[in-house]
């Protein structure tokens, strides 16, 4: 460990915030759609899977970062999968103990939480070439910046598609379900909202080079 | 001083787009003017709070882009209409204003505006709403009730975001004979009965309020098309192949398929074939093109009614014909005069 790291910048904000807002798992870099699409329909559904996917992802950077300098360059995406995997078991069998309507809920996308491409993306960009304690706030950072992206489209999804939040009901039961919102067809609608809400946040233009006109 | 430079050739025509527009605004007001004659208060209601969601979602969407108001083109005016034509009469108003501004703001201006939009706006709307109110958009009222004039359905004032009343009971007070809250599609495809020809061409029927006056939608077509505003072949093609198909299923059964007659004059079809199918945006242009493209629209329709699970699929059948477009336009590119045909020796 004591080899010299020209990625060892220290512990910034920024190593904790990339992941909520300047690279964004879902509203900026668009990956692990399956899941983002596919628990999404309430908003319990979506912060259960984000916070499994954070503790699957901080857990898997500890450990990759732990052991960067042992694992030979040409097996370390097979390492990695073997890691994600055993902590993913972990989670499904502490879900499916914790509460069996959640678990069903989730479905075969706890499993797959092994080959979200936010946890791999993380081991091999960061994880990999940083120190433990930064590889763990950079990857806690991704893991709220994903729960919060769920938690977005969940909730959305949960107020227009039952009128609820948390279960609680928000609009008397007189409330008309828009029912394509928790149909796969509502989940593309609003993480394509979302997607264009935070393109204006951030005030990046929508196209390079501006417009044409004609 | 400003100067407008412009490639050549420089011809000048008086077929603008908003001159084409116009015509087809002025085309639909009389099958407008009949759904109102026919529906009353609440059909106005739609068709003034639909029209005016859509003009105010597009100018919206202008002032959030710094660009100059494209309302005075009409499309969005277009839309409007045709989307309210396609809903219930009675259909609340706070999700005609959801379909409106769906099919803007969706269908169209996240496109790029007029012209550049895949879809036609205005099934866009009516497909969002018929899969988020699946109940709301087969609730049907009577035509030609007694108090049309003087009071709205009890659906039209709905609450935003709730429940619309139930309309069982004020379809009673209404006194109209025979009256079975079913479309003829739906009477057609649950019950096997069919409405006759007259039903539909004196307006007695369950439907949308544009679903009704197949006479005044084809005297607009027939003066688009003479104007030159329209391209009849698609309409053409569109109600041929339709026909087509369906006389050959009554052909095979006629005790279980109906008449081509009915085929045509049901549901959206007459209104679809005129007046959506042939949106210059959203169609073919070669020659050959517009053919298959009408073809398909029509065949898919009648495929759709008969085997599907939906009553009608006029809807469906366009919005997947305009996926098609680009595609049929590919693959039916007119040979360029004097040019050699690909892999093809001299």
């Amino acid at each position: 460990m004591s080899l010299p790291n020209k990625n060892d910048e220290g512990i910034t904000f920024d190593t904790f915030m990339e992941g909520v807002w300047r690279q964004n798992p879902v509203f900026v870099m668009v990956l692990g759609m399956c899941p983002v699409m596919a628990v999404t329909v309430s908003a319990i559904n979506g912060i259960s899977m984000g916070i499994a996917t954070t503790f699957v992802l901080v857990s898997s950077c500890l450990l990759v970062s732990l052991i960067r300098h042992l694992v030979p360059k040409e097996v370390r995406i097979a390492t990695y999968i073997v890691i994600i995997a055993t902590f993913v078991t972990l989670v499904d069998y502490f879900i499916q103990a914790l509460s069996l309507a959640l678990y069903e809920a989730l479905g075969a996308f706890i499993q797959l939480i092994v080959v979200n491409c936010i946890i791999l993306g993380r081991a091999e960009a960061h994880a990999s070439k940083n120190p433990p304690l930064k590889a763990v706030v950079n990857a806690l950072g991704m893991g709220v910046g994903f729960t919060i992206g769920l938690f977005a489209l969940g909730g959305v999804r949960e107020i227009l598609g039952a009128g609820k939040l948390f279960g609680v009901t928000l609009f008397g039961d007189q409330f008309q379900p828009w029912v394509v919102m928790v149909l796969p067809p509502g989940g593309f609608f609003v993480l394509g909202g979302w997607l264009l809400l935070f393109a204006l946040f951030r005030g990046k233009p929508a196209t390079e080079g501006g417009h044409t006109h004609g | 001083m400003s100067m407008e430079l412009r490639t050549s050739p420089h011809l000048v025509s008086d077929r603008s787009v908003e001159r084409i527009m116009k015509h087809v605004v002025l085309s639909l007001l009389p099958v407008c003017a009949f759904s109102v004659w026919q529906y009353g208060l609440s059909a106005l209601a739609l068709l003034l709070a639909v029209t005016a969601t859509c003009l105010a979602t597009e100018r919206l969407f202008n002032r959030a882009a710094d660009q100059p108001s494209t309302l005075g083109d009409w499309s969005a005016t277009i839309t409007g209409v045709l989307l309210a034509l396609t809903l219930p009469p009675a259909f609340p108003l706070w999700m005609g204003a959801v379909a409106g501004f769906v099919a803007i703001a969706i269908g169209k201006v996240l496109f790029g505006g007029l012209g550049c939009n895949v879809f036609n706006p205005a099934l866009i709307g009516r497909a969002f709403v018929q899969a988020s109110f699946p109940a709301a958009i087969t609730t049907w009222v009577p035509a030609f009730s007694a108090q049309r004039f003087t009071e709205f359905a009890p659906t039209t004032f709905t609450v935003p975001l709730m429940i619309p009343p139930d309309v069982a009971d004020w379809v009673k007070q209404q006194a109209v004979d025979a009256f079975t809250g079913a479309t003829p599609l739906a009477r057609w495809k649950f019950e096997n009965v069919t409405a006759s020809a007259w039903d539909f061409l004196s307006g007695a029927v369950t439907a949308s309020a544009g679903e009704t006056s197949a006479i005044l939608i084809l005297a607009g077509g027939i003066y688009l098309a003479a104007r030159k505003f329209m391209d009849w072949r698609i309409t053409v093609a569109v109600l041929g192949s339709a026909a087509l198909t369906a006389w050959l299923f009554q052909m095979v059964d006629p005790s279980h398929y109906p008449s081509p007659t009915f085929v045509l004059l049901s549901g959206g079809l007459m209104l679809g074939a005129v007046f959506m199918a042939t949106d210059m945006a959203t169609s073919p242009v070669t020659p050959l093109g517009v053919w298959i493209y009408g073809a398909v629209i029509g065949v898919v329709t009648v495929m759709i009614r008969y085997f599907g699970g939906l009553t009608e699929g006029v809807m469906y059948a366009i919005l997947f014909a305009n996926a098609m477009a680009p595609l049929i336009d590919k693959y039916t590119q007119p040979r360029v005069f004097g040019a050699r045909q690909q892999g093809k020796k001299q």
